[in-house]
């Protein structure tokens, strides 16, 4: 099969190459970048364990081609931690709050939050619920996700968040 | 080191041990994508395999042609059941004791059954592989329904059993019976039921449905040829289990299988089973020489790799007038599909479905399940539950319900008079248990006072009228579930899964800075077990948390166990840790009385160290003592400090708890919205209440969801019409309820630290809950029981059929 060049920005790094036209975004992430930390989980765009970050926006990378991000700034969870390591709020509010167990949504479900606290800093509870919807977790039952959110919020806007994860 | 300068509170806070919230170690990983999943492995050279599944229920498969396949870029081989019978693997045994076939050999018995399997270089090749098999199908009539099964003239599904009047569980009395298991006492059951002041007789379905872990079942087997050694990575809740198996079956030496279980994206006994995925992975490693990757999706995942409940179980309950209950009597038909796959103990074909009196004193009982074959997927594990335990406390529950409905009497109340009594533990249970503990009463009248009941039960009573003057279309049902379980499988006397006694084990080493590495049976899917179980070391042994490191998933290095399903983790794998925490304090006790020049009678633990009696100023820490074990040991004894524990548990442990649902349901719409959710739970001593906390939470939508709407449900020609998220309930962040969680505290006397296990008790207590919720809203208006699942749709037909859309 005939080869398509790209070319993304990924972590803010340019990276490049060939793939095939079908090739999934989520496939060219995983194995020819090696970022393993957006995972598949349904196939058909309604677990959001693939969720990355495309030009400021949430996307599905199961759902997109490679190709179609040719030319895009991707951000996926290996970015989000600081150059000296150091946790993003996001990351340490997911900790913290207790917003996971299995981890195998996680990294879609960080990256989610992400785009809805740029969108929206001081999201309320039901903005955090409806926020996510995109992404499923099998495992939490949610409410400490939402801590979670509300923790790094509060983090992010320089606040402290009171509540112990329950 | 001193730890003089310290108080007593900061050297236990240093431990992090029992019953600290300690934050979790795997999320260190976990949340910067540095989990190492199955498919995050890549070796060299590695391959790619997907199956060629049926699109037909039942169909004799007249041809299989790959010729095209073969031609298709990428593609190195097509397995079919031929190829496998020349490796003697065209079938492969069961958990409970039938056998499935890998690949489909002349016939196929369920939608998307594996019919070959299709080896290349990568995974988009492999798709285009399996497309372009042909394979020629002559349809057979199904069997779909369950009640049809036994019917004289319904086809005949299994012929590899044709003539074979006796199975692995006795006698079969039908070409599609699997087997008839029977418990408790039928004649004292019967005169019960004839001198029955009240009675109920109701058929109580529990529909099928599938764990569904966000990360499907999948695996890398690479054989190495030179060597003649096997590695399997997978995602497997019993790593020991499947390297017994495949070595049985391979003939490869079990020191030549290596089984490796990384992170696992979740469990739910999804993947505690053996797939025809592993095999044909496995053989296509041996054929081809390079490693393969067999990865399902979603869809594959809900039709084909196991199915949870579908038990149809008639509960009849005997009582006196005032509600004393007298006699219980069930007959479960238990649809296990095409083979019989059912994760349970061998001795055990329903599982533990015997706790069916659940938490209340029934002075007899009887239970009977017939197991039958139909056109439908092979699995029956255990979804987030021990072995059929949920589908037994969902038959008492709804049952304890009905009868209440039928006495008059208020649900709470009928259950609160018939508890087994706080002095009555160790309870024999009618159909043979022993109850190791409970408080039942204190549990539930807690409970009932958290949530306002009497207030509650006022308010319905308001709305009722409410609603008869039409003043309003919501009904408001309150839902009541008091669970007993039974997990922790279990005794070597009578646990055991293809012959392999179910204990569990570890292995702990100390380094000589003091620091620790513990290796394990089990295996964590989530549960946090890198985190809970060096909780319990500390605990044990005065070692602090954050210096031990917890390793699961290896069979090469961890000691041989039976894996993480049922709730077995804390109750067998957690005994085992404090039994070998405990060998190994007693060494380091001798070595402290060396240390301080007494006698070892002489010296007395303190949190993290001993001291001599009466002398507190003289002490060892285990840090110094660890450094001693190996450096200078006393005189004679061997250096080194580390222990290893094998351990069969005497018994269950049996977790319970009161779970209260308040619930509000629009009658136009069917809408329902749940008001109000409280859930206690006792699961004896508690390791790490955050954990806990957050198990309940997931158990409890799980069981929203099975409850309010998750099924897999087939046609009357057997497809599949749900198969995929977008049409399978997986609650959103929007849909799920808030939870409230609670506790009493009612240890396990046989457990070495008391713990009795939680992850699956939400999921055994909230489906009843939810269910008895959404009964008790429509029974003023005549309804005696609703089937679940209760999703907005057949609400709405609920109040269609009682006429209230005029």
């Amino acid at each position: 099969m005939a080869k398509a060049h790209v070319k993304m920005t990924v972590n803010g790094k340019e990276v490049e190459g060939l793939v095939e036209p079908r090739t999934l975004l989520i496939h060219y992430l995983r194995e020819t970048l090696s970022l393993t930390g957006a995972h598949i989980g349904c196939d058909t765009t309604h677990c959001g364990a693939c969720t990355v970050d495309l030009d400021g926006k949430s996307v599905k990378s199961c759902t997109l081609f490679a190709v179609q991000a040719d030319g895009a700034s991707i951000a996926t969870i290996e970015g989000m931690a600081g150059p000296d390591g150091s946790l993003h709020a996001l990351q340490e509010g997911f900790r913290m709050m207790h917003g996971l167990q299995c981890g195998y949504c996680t990294p879609g479900m960080i990256m989610r939050a992400h785009r809805l606290l740029q969108e929206n800093p001081s999201p309320t509870e039901d903005e955090i619920r409806f926020g996510i919807a995109g992404n499923l977790c099998r495992c939490t039952g949610y409410q400490n996700i939402v801590k979670a959110i509300q923790y790094a919020a509060a983090k992010l806007r320089g606040e402290t968040f009171a509540e112990a994860a329950e | 080191m001193s730890t003089a300068v310290l108080t007593r509170e900061q050297r236990e806070a240093n431990l992090e041990g029992m019953g600290c919230r300690r934050k979790r170690v795997e999320d260190i990983r976990f949340t910067q994508g540095k989990g190492n999943y199955v498919d995050d492995l890549k070796l060299p050279g590695m391959l790619f395999g997907d199956f060629v599944r049926s699109q037909y229920a039942h169909a004799r498969v007249r041809r299989i042609d790959k010729s095209k396949a073969l031609k298709v870029p990428g593609v190195l081989a097509v397995l079919t059941a031929e190829e496998l019978k020349g490796v003697n693997l065209a079938w492969m045994p069961t958990l409970a004791q039938d056998v499935q076939m890998v690949l489909a050999d002349g016939k196929v018995l369920f939608q998307n059954q594996e019919v070959a399997f299709v080896v290349a270089e990568d995974r988009y090749a492999a798709a285009d592989g399996v497309e372009a098999v042909e394979v020629e199908y002559e349809e057979l009539p199904v069997v779909i329904d369950p009640f049809k099964a036994l019917a004289p003239d319904a086809p005949v599904l299994r012929e590899d059993l044709i003539g074979k009047t006796s199975g692995a569980h006795g006698p079969r009395r039908h070409h599609n019976h699997i087997f008839e298991w029977t418990v408790g006492d039928k004649a004292g059951t019967d005169a019960a039921f004839a001198n029955a002041e009240v009675t109920i007789k109701e058929l109580i379905s529990y529909h099928r449905t599938h764990p569904s872990p966000l990360e499907t079942c999948q695996c890398v087997a690479s054989f190495d040829k030179i060597k003649g050694e096997l590695t399997v990575y997978g995602t497997f809740q019993a790593p020991h289990v499947i390297r017994t198996v495949a070595s049985l079956l391979s003939k490869i030496p079990e020191h030549k299988i290596h089984v490796i279980s990384p992170d696992i994206g979740g469990g739910f006994g999804n993947k505690v089973g053996a797939y025809p995925g592993y095999i044909c992975a496995i053989v296509a490693s041996i054929v081809t020489g390079k490693p393969v990757k067999w990865v399902e999706d979603r869809i594959e995942n809900l039709t084909t790799t196991s199915f949870a409940r579908d038990y149809h179980m008639t509960t009849e309950i005997a009582a006196t007038k005032e509600g004393r209950v007298t006699g219980l009597r069930v007959h479960v038909l238990a649809d296990h599909g095409g083979f019989d796959a059912c994760a349970d103990p061998s001795k055990f074909p329903a599982g533990f479905f015997a706790i069916v009196t659940g938490s209340y004193d029934f002075p007899v009982a009887h239970a009977t399940v017939d197991g039958v074959y139909t056109n439908k997927a092979p699995g029956g594990v255990a979804y987030r539950c021990s072995l059929r335990v949920t589908e037994a406390a969902y038959a008492i529950e709804r049952g304890m319900d009905i009868l209440a409905q039928k006495l008059g009497m208020d649900p709470a109340e009928l259950r609160l008079k018939n508890f087994i009594r706080r002095e009555q533990f160790p309870y024999q249970s009618a159909l043979g248990w022993e109850y190791d503990s409970g408080d039942y009463h204190t549990a539930m009248n807690k409970a009932l006072e958290a949530v306002g009941y009497r207030q509650l039960r006022a308010e319905q009573a308001a709305k009722r009228e409410a609603f008869k003057r039409g003043e309003t279309r919501e009904i408001m049902g309150i839902g009541l579930c008091f669970f007993t379980e039974i997990v922790g499988a279990g005794p070597s006397k009578n646990c055991d899964i293809l012959g392999l006694a179910m204990f569990d084990s570890c292995e702990i080493r100390l380094h000589p800075t003091g620091a620790a590495t513990a290796r394990m049976g089990s295996k964590s899917q989530g549960q946090g077990h890198e985190t809970t179980y060096a909780q319990i070391i500390a605990s044990e042994i005065g070692i602090p948390a954050a210096d031990i490191m917890v390793e699961e998933g290896n069979t090469d290095t961890a000691p041989y166990g039976i894996g993480t399903f049922g709730s077995r983790s804390t109750p067998v794998a957690g005994a085992a840790i404090a039994m070998a925490a405990r060998k190994i304090r007693n060494k380091a006790q001798m070595i402290a009385a060396y240390m301080l020049e007494v006698h070892e009678s002489d010296l007395e633990w303190d949190i993290d160290g001993f001291r001599v009696k009466g002398l507190p100023e003289r002490s060892k820490s285990m840090k110094e003592i660890v450094w001693a074990a190996y450096n200078s040991p006393p005189p004679g004894m061997e250096p080194g400090l580390e222990a290893v524990s094998y351990y069969d548990p005497p018994n269950m442990t049996y977790p319970f708890g009161a779970y209260i649902c308040v619930m509000d349901i629009d009658v136009d719409t069917g809408v329902y919205k749940v008001r109000r959710f409280y859930a206690l739970d006792d699961c004896g001593t508690r390791i790490n209440p955050m954990i806990i906390e957050g198990q309940v939470h997931g158990g409890l939508t799980e069981a929203f969801a099975i409850a309010m709407g998750q099924e897999i449900r087939y046609d009357e020609i057997g497809n599949v019409v749900n198969g995929s998220f977008m049409d399978f309930f997986i609650p959103t962040a929007v849909e799920t309820p808030q939870w409230e969680t609670d506790h009493t505290v009612t240890p396990s006397p046989h457990h070495p630290i008391g713990a009795k296990g939680v992850g699956e008790s939400p999921n055994v207590g909230g489906v009843p809950a939810f269910s008895n919720a959404v009964n008790d809203a429509f029974s003023f208006l005549g309804t005696r029981h609703i089937p679940m699942p209760h999703d907005h749709w057949r609400n709405w037909m609920v109040a269609n059929s009682l006429g209230l859309h005029g």
